[in-house]
């Protein structure tokens, strides 16, 4: 599950699949719809990007921008191009398909590399604030 | 290979574009190689003296030079400055000079410009009274100007109006005296003239035409204090310009024998060679094989070309030249091609006259109806499209009067010219061309066919019309040319900023949803959040706003490289204590920041973690700085000169003033960034006509200039109103800003916008100077809520826990850097890392000030 749902109740914990088990990672609420945050994740210390769409839909993806190879796609502005709905770039303004990674205007970043976004399962329980910080 | 001998007499603009073009040609075939002596008359080696005005604005004598480095050595060239040629002897061909050398020579090349006309009345040699040729004249004549207070020059041509402009930027009362019944009798006909007379008065020029000057009067110390003109005018003067016309300066053949015209002129043929075969002549001292003499840069480098490939053995031609001419006097726009004054037989005349826009057209047709030629004058847009129809004698494509209304919809220009018009002159593309880009190659927008074609690639002149004839061509292939903001909105900036307003909208997602579709995105969002910030809805980082900001905007820093962020505070008008200056050094030492002067007077601190950002302005905001705004498309800087209050120059004080502008106007959100500047003299060392706004002093008040920029496409600003006192001043910037951010296109910046702007600069004067659309209740109410209603973005957010709560590197582990945010040390300073290079993250434990306030749970 790479997408999950707004819940009715703002009182929600998002949480990440590092690959062991979810992690708790932020507040539901402390998501800024249309927005990101950076999490760490897993024993490595992943970046991974959390994002709030307008309309609720929460995503999770790599931080890292391929173009630049600079850790800030969390801080890139959401939106959409045609029904796909994306989150571009801050640095060189590419767009990168939320739900899949992918980007929709490069295939290869410039070291030669797919330019593709991890995707990051992603799910929202009921849980307190105070499990989210690490 | 056998070396001759070529001496060069002259090393003005002429003499040294027929050096460079020699060198130019191919050695090879070349039956000898020339081996070059110049004798130059002035002390410095050849100038741009076209541009020999900019000087009063500051371009120094080094910077007017033509002359590149190294150029005399690298081709052996004996450059003798000050010793000018005497005497020719044609038998034993030699050339004697003032200091007393002879030199032989197998070739001759007179080069010696023309000398300023100064007309024979009494006490013209009157101390104050002086030429405008040479940057002495130009140097005598500023240090006459220091004890003058009114200036008078003789003479309302070109060069008589730039004069004179200079010596109104000055300060003095200005006066000019034009024997002729109207001003640049050569270009213009009488209603130009007219037209561009009134022009000049509203500037505060005092034109006296049909006037002749008959007597200078000096006083005891042999000054010049009182003119008398031929209309019985008696004028006080302190300081007398003679601008008066140029004459050939043909001495030199004349006393050798060389065959000269009726009034001046040395007879060349068609290969700009003399009677004397080992004798040649070009630019303003020969009279061409047309029987003119030609007093213009172009048609004298045309001859340097042609001597030059003649004395190279390639062969060449120099028959006549084009004089058309397009310029802009004291802000005047002034055109004028082809056969202006319809000279030609049976020439017919179609005009259009508007005197209270200050408009005035003429085309000169044949009765057969092909354009000859023309006097644009207040509005010389069309220019680029008539002088190439005027020059090729071209069938009119329709009647002559529509060529010269003011288009009502922008269209006609680029319709009527034939496909073989040349729209890009610096790269040879004529309207064919760009055609074919569009409907054979499918290419859809200005930039693509810019870089198909290469037009407008070169000075950029063109490129309004390169993008109304995509225009047409992709409308009449039935394309539809989108005008819309994006995918998300059909309306342009300008008409969401009217549907913010009008229907008073707060948030995007009421817009979205209103008047547009889908999500948005990185084009749409910033852009209606700086509609929404302009119009006043509270701190950028609050509610709704806050996800519509751009990452800069979203962090109130500036994005870089490696994900670390830059720190502007504000220093307005560049006036900073050396305690405020201590306060930022210590600031970049705790952090480890690396420091740079941008160049609109400020310190720029690089490599700041978000984390580190809400610590690094508290330390900011407690030394009492501001927000510079570097990160939005808001009012940057108001740069200054040091002004009245310290320099010998200046006549009011600009610091004053630009840090009174800079805090008036600060955080004012606009489609682009906003850059200003104050120079405290005509010498404009503040730079304010590059800027968007720009403000100089004169010794009666204000000259405002809008509309000029740097960057990809520099422009010039152009001279809104002169001589405003302060309250009108601050006025019309307000209404001009205002004006802008409601009409202006996204990431348009005031140059663009102006050039767009229908009715051009007269039509915003009339709109922020005499309300012609009755909005400038509104744009004054709006400015004043701007003011009222400002607040420093950064002490509001860190009076917020909320806002600083966003300030972390990662959600889940506050306090914690980036750890990929590296750096590397490079001249004793930090630069962000390479991917290939491991670097260091920068230490927080340096820091020494208040622990920033990041809230922990």
């Amino acid at each position: 599950m790479s997408e999950a749902n707004a819940p009715e109740n703002a009182e929600h914990t998002v949480e990440v699949d590092d690959g062991r088990a979810w992690t708790p990672v932020c507040r539901y609420q402390d998501l800024l719809p249309g927005r990101g945050v950076a999490v760490l994740v897993g024993p490595q210390d992943e970046q991974v990007a959390v994002f709030r769409e307008r309309g609720g839909a929460v995503h999770a993806l790599a931080n890292r921008d391929p173009f630049s190879g600079a850790h800030v796609i969390s801080r890139g502005l959401l939106g959409s191009r045609g029904s796909v709905p994306v989150v571009i770039s801050p640095m060189l303004k590419q767009a990168f398909d939320l739900r899949t990674g992918r980007c929709l205007d490069e295939d290869h970043a410039p070291d030669g590399s797919t330019a593709h976004l991890r995707v990051w399962p992603v799910r929202m329980v009921a849980a307190t604030p105070a499990e989210v910080c690490r | 290979m056998i070396e001759k001998s070529l001496v060069l007499v002259g090393h003005g603009m002429v003499g040294q574009r027929f050096l460079e073009a020699l060198f130019e040609q191919p050695a090879a075939g070349q039956p000898h190689r020339w081996r070059v002596t110049v004798l130059a008359e002035e002390s410095r080696p050849a100038y741009d003296r076209v541009h020999l005005t900019s000087w009063f604005s500051g371009t120094s004598a080094e910077e007017l030079t033509l002359c590149p480095p190294g150029f005399i050595e690298q081709h052996g060239i004996d450059l003798r400055l000050g010793d000018p040629a005497t005497t020719i002897d044609r038998g034993a061909r030699t050339v004697t000079t003032r200091s007393g050398a002879e030199l032989r020579y197998d070739a001759l090349v007179l080069a010696t410009g023309s000398y300023p006309f100064v007309p024979p009345v009494p006490g013209h040699d009157a101390a104050g009274c002086h030429v405008y040729r040479t940057i002495e004249d130009l140097e005598a004549i500023t240090a006459s100007a220091q004890h003058a207070t009114i200036g008078v020059v003789v003479g309302g041509g070109l060069l008589g109006l730039e004069a004179a402009g200079a010596l109104r930027a000055m300060g003095l009362e200005t006066h000019v005296v034009e024997f002729a019944p109207r001003l640049m009798a050569l270009q213009v006909d009488d209603g130009g003239g007219a037209v561009l007379r009134r022009k000049i008065e509203d500037l505060g020029v005092h034109v006296h035409t049909g006037a002749g000057t008959q007597r200078i009067d000096a006083d005891e110390n042999g000054r010049a204090r009182t003119m008398a003109l031929s209309d019985g005018t008696d004028l006080a003067v302190d300081l007398v310009v003679f601008s008066a016309g140029v004459r050939p300066r043909d001495q030199l053949a004349r006393d050798c024998g060389l065959p000269v015209g009726e009034r001046g002129g040395i007879a060349v043929d068609e290969h700009c060679r003399t009677s004397d075969p080992h004798i040649w002549a070009i630019g303003e001292c020969a009279l061409a094989v047309d029987g003119r003499v030609y007093a213009l840069v172009a048609p004298g480098y045309a001859m340097a070309d042609t001597a030059a490939r003649e004395l190279a053995g390639t062969g060449a031609e120099f028959t006549g030249a084009d004089t058309s001419t397009k310029l802009k006097l004291l802000g005047v726009d002034v055109a004028s091609f082809g056969d202006a004054l319809g000279t030609a037989e049976g020439a017919l005349e179609v005009l259009y006259a508007n005197s209270r826009a200050g408009i005035y057209k003429k085309l000169v047709v044949s009765a057969d109806g092909r354009l000859l030629g023309g006097v644009l004058v207040g509005d010389a847009e069309s220019y680029a499209t008539l002088r190439p129809l005027a020059v090729g004698k071209s069938q009119l494509p329709g009647p002559a009067e529509q060529l010269l209304v003011p288009a009502a919809d922008g269209r006609q220009g680029p319709l009527v010219l034939p496909d073989e018009a040349v729209v890009c002159s610096c790269h040879d593309v004529s309207k064919g061309t760009i055609r074919a880009a569009v409907s054979e190659q499918g290419m859809r927008t200005v930039p693509e066919v810019k870089k198909c074609t290469k037009a407008g690639t070169g000075c950029g002149s063109c490129v309004k019309l390169l993008g109304s004839i995509v225009t047409e061509e992709l409308e009449a292939g039935g394309i539809e040319v989108a005008r819309g903001l994006c995918e998300h909105f059909t309306h342009t900036r300008a008409e969401l900023y009217e549907i913010v307003r009008v229907k008073g909208i707060t948030g995007f997602s009421r817009l979205i949803d209103e008047h547009g579709s889908g999500e948005g995105c990185d084009i749409c969002k910033p852009a209606v959040a700086s509609i929404l910030a302009a119009l006043g809805n509270g701190h950028v980082l609050d509610g709704e706003q806050a996800a519509l900001q751009d990452t800069n905007d979203h962090f109130l820093a500036n994005l870089q490289r490696n994900g670390s962020y830059s720190v502007v505070p504000r220093i307005p008008g560049g006036e900073i204590t050396p305690d405020g200056l201590i306060t930022i050094g210590e600031i970049a030492r705790d952090y480890g920041l690396y420091t740079k002067i941008t160049g609109g007077q400020r310190i720029d601190l690089f490599g700041a973690t978000v984390d580190q950002l809400p610590g690094i302005w508290r330390r900011l905001v407690d030394a009492g700085f501001e927000s510079g705004h570097a990160y939005g498309k808001a009012l940057r800087t108001v740069k200054s000169c040091v002004g009245r209050t310290w320099c010998r120059y200046g006549v009011q004080d600009s610091v004053a003033l630009a840090i009174e502008l800079e805090l008036r106007y600060r955080g004012l959100r606009a489609p682009h960034k906003l850059k200003s500047a104050v120079s405290g003299c005509a010498r404009e060392c503040a730079e304010a006509q590059s800027k968007d706004f720009g403000v100089i002093a004169t010794s009666e008040g204000w000259n405002l200039y809008v509309g000029g920029n740097g960057g990809t496409t520099p422009r010039h600003a152009d001279l809104l109103a002169a001589d405003l006192d302060h309250d009108t001043l601050i006025r019309t910037i307000d209404r001009f800003l205002m004006f802008y951010i409601r009409s202006a296109d996204r990431l348009e910046r005031t140059a663009p916008w102006l050039d767009r702007l229908e009715g051009g600069l007269d039509h915003l004067r009339a709109v922020v100077m005499d309300d012609s659309l009755g909005i400038c209740a509104e744009l004054d109410e709006l400015m004043a809520r701007h003011v009222e209603t400002y607040e420093d973005e950064w002490a509001a957010t860190l009076a917020d826990p909320e806002r600083v709560r966003r300030f972390v590197s990662f959600a889940n582990a506050p306090g914690t850097p980036d750890p990929t945010v590296r750096f590397v040390h490079e001249r004793d300073r930090i630069r962000p890392a390479r991917p290939e290079e491991d670097g260091f993250p920068l230490a927080p434990a340096l820091i020494t000030g208040p622990a920033p306030e990041v809230r922990t749970r």
